[in-house]
């Protein structure tokens, strides 16, 4: 059976953006190797030729006119959304 | 309860009044996050100037609180969203107001849908409207229970895995999953997108049929809509061949689960039904699929999350990353995280095929396994749940004990084939088991018609 270190759940938060607590670390390594350990079974089933399914809706190629709809969404409805905001642009922290 | 014909030809304004006040004295259940009380009235008087007519005209009903919809924030019960004000309303909301209908609340879930207890809530959980000691079931609790208590004849919900069928079943009421792609999910905060379906709780099939109905078709806005398929209807369904999805009646599943779901085969049979036992092999693998498939999907959807453009935003961080990372881990519940912690280690590299690539294969063997059933029966029938409703707090500390209340309602999510969860009595404590119909995508006419006919008996 799959095992999951500690080290392991913190990779997994980066890879998820997720600055964990460290209360949290070790709850979530149980279970993630307990629910990798479940989901594990699909190892048994034989699936050699059989293709993946992705979706289901049955359609194909779903095309539309390559025209500009703003939705009847205004942009500053949308900034206003934004936790912060400055001069009709979104703030954020220095990025470099 | 009350239906949605008790509600047309009436004064709007008394009977939002009427709703909102149950609402409130109901208020220990904690079924609704919000109500819209200043626009529900305003939109009551319209209906009762003459302003807006329509099907549903001055009918309340209540919407899960991931659907975008104005007079309250949108919050997904999250703190992620405690203060989103949505910019725009969903398709499905908004086709209900264009025939009259008037949402009065917004109703509690699993943050983000995630759970099937809505015991995740970030605001706390929904108590059942039978048993207050025991979950509502999820994720769309909430919806569940302010239908079952008779606030409101009919509610919205989100099924991605069973998220309206369980907590139907759980309550009492009636739950559609419909056929993936009849309703457009724009403006519904999304889970999975290969699985997320809009549909409804009612007190009545008839009601639930007729709400799908208004909701159903295609939407330039969600390019997933099937083409309109769906037409209510009224004939009287005659000896169908119907399968009874025998690894859902193992010893596995409580006794009486098991007594009333063959008791409604009986009533099928008297009917004139033909009712035979069949086998869904793939069902007991299912859930795994499921939990390999949803999170690699949610893992994807939730990245929008960041705390720059919407949603919470963290205080007193320096760089970017940590303004992504604290964001994220105080706006999400901790089944959130584990849940796209999942789906992250599902979809890395040198995990992929063993994972998500082997569950996309099996779903082709699953799917592959319902259309050679649907080529002999019309209808499936199975119990919807394994147990009725468990106690609150039962399940919160095991992950997979709360998954496996799922076991019976994920393989129709991961086929897109359409499911009913319809009332079948209760156990010997009162507490409500429903049956599950399932059918051929595209389908839904005949499973509805067929859950209207046995509704009296």
């Amino acid at each position: 059976m799959t095992q999951i270190t500690r080290d392991d759940v913190l990779h997994l938060a980066q890879l998820s953006s997720l600055a964990l607590g460290d209360d949290e670390i070790d709850g979530l390594r149980t279970d993630i190797e307990n629910i990798l350990g479940y989901v594990e079974q699909l190892s048994q089933l034989d699936t050699s030729g059989v293709e993946p399914t992705y979706q289901v809706t049955d359609l194909e190629n779903v095309w539309r006119t390559d025209t500009i709809d703003d939705y009847g969404i205004n942009r500053d409805d949308l900034i206003a959304l934004a936790p912060e905001s400055k001069d009709g642009q979104i703030k954020v922290p220095k990025v470099l | 309860m009350s239906t949605i014909s008790d509600f047309l030809n009436k004064n709007a304004r008394q009977s939002v009044q009427d709703a909102i006040a149950k609402a409130k004295d109901n208020d220990s259940y904690h079924a609704l996050l919000s109500l819209t009380e200043e626009r529900a009235l305003e939109r009551a008087d319209a209906v009762d100037r003459g302003e807006i007519t329509g099907k549903l005209a001055g009918v309340p009903f209540v919407v899960k609180d991931n659907f975008l919809a104005y007079g309250a924030p949108t919050t997904a019960a999250s703190t992620m969203l405690e203060t989103f004000n949505a910019p725009l309303q969903a398709t499905a909301v908004e086709r209900l107001e264009a025939e009259g209908a008037i949402c009065i609340g917004k109703a509690n879930l699993d943050a983000f849908a995630h759970g099937g207890s809505t015991e995740n809530s970030a605001f706390g959980p929904t108590k059942n409207a039978v048993d207050p000691t025991r979950v509502a079931g999820g994720s769309s609790g909430g919806s569940a229970v302010v239908t079952a208590l008779d606030i409101v004849p009919f509610a919205l919900g989100s099924d991605t895995g069973g998220s309206i069928r369980q907590p139907a079943s759980f309550n009492g009421v009636v739950g559609v999953k419909p056929t993936y792609g009849t309703v457009s999910r724009y403006g519904v905060v999304a889970m999975a997108s290969s699985t997320d379906t809009i549909g409804t709780f009612a007190t009545t099939v008839t009601d639930a049929e007729l709400v799908m109905s208004i909701m159903a078709g295609q939407d330039p806005k969600d390019m997933t809509t099937l083409p309109d398929f769906f037409t209510a209807t009224t004939d009287a369904l005659v000896g169908l061949k119907i399968g009874l999805v025998k690894e859902c009646m193992t010893d596995d599943v409580d006794v009486e689960v098991r007594a009333r779901t063959n008791e409604y085969v009986e009533k099928l049979k008297s009917a004139g039904h033909k009712v035979e036992e069949v086998s869904l092999s793939m069902l007991p693998h299912s859930l795994a699929m499921y939990y390999v498939i949803v999170p690699a999907e949610l893992s994807s959807n939730l990245a929008r999350y960041d705390g720059i453009r919407y949603g919470h935003r963290a205080q007193g961080v320096q760089t970017l990353a940590e303004l992504y990372g604290k964001s994220r881990d105080e706006g999400f519940v901790t089944e959130n995280k584990r849940r796209i912690m999942i789906g992250s280690y599902v979809l890395s590299s040198g995990f992929f095929d063993a994972y998500y690539l082997q569950a996309q294969k099996a779903r082709t063997l699953l799917i592959n396994e319902f259309n050679t059933l649907f080529s002999h029966y019309d209808v499936l029938i199975s119990p919807v749940a394994p147990t009725p409703a468990f106690l609150l707090g039962e399940n919160t500390s095991d992950p997979i004990k709360m998954y496996l209340a799922d076991m019976m309602t994920v393989p129709a999510s991961l086929a897109g084939i359409p499911a009913l969860s319809v009332p079948a009595g209760t156990n010997g404590a009162g507490l409500p088991i429903g049956v599950q119909l399932m059918g051929a995508r595209r389908s839904d006419a005949t499973l509805f018609a067929l859950a209207r006919s046995m509704e009296a008996k």
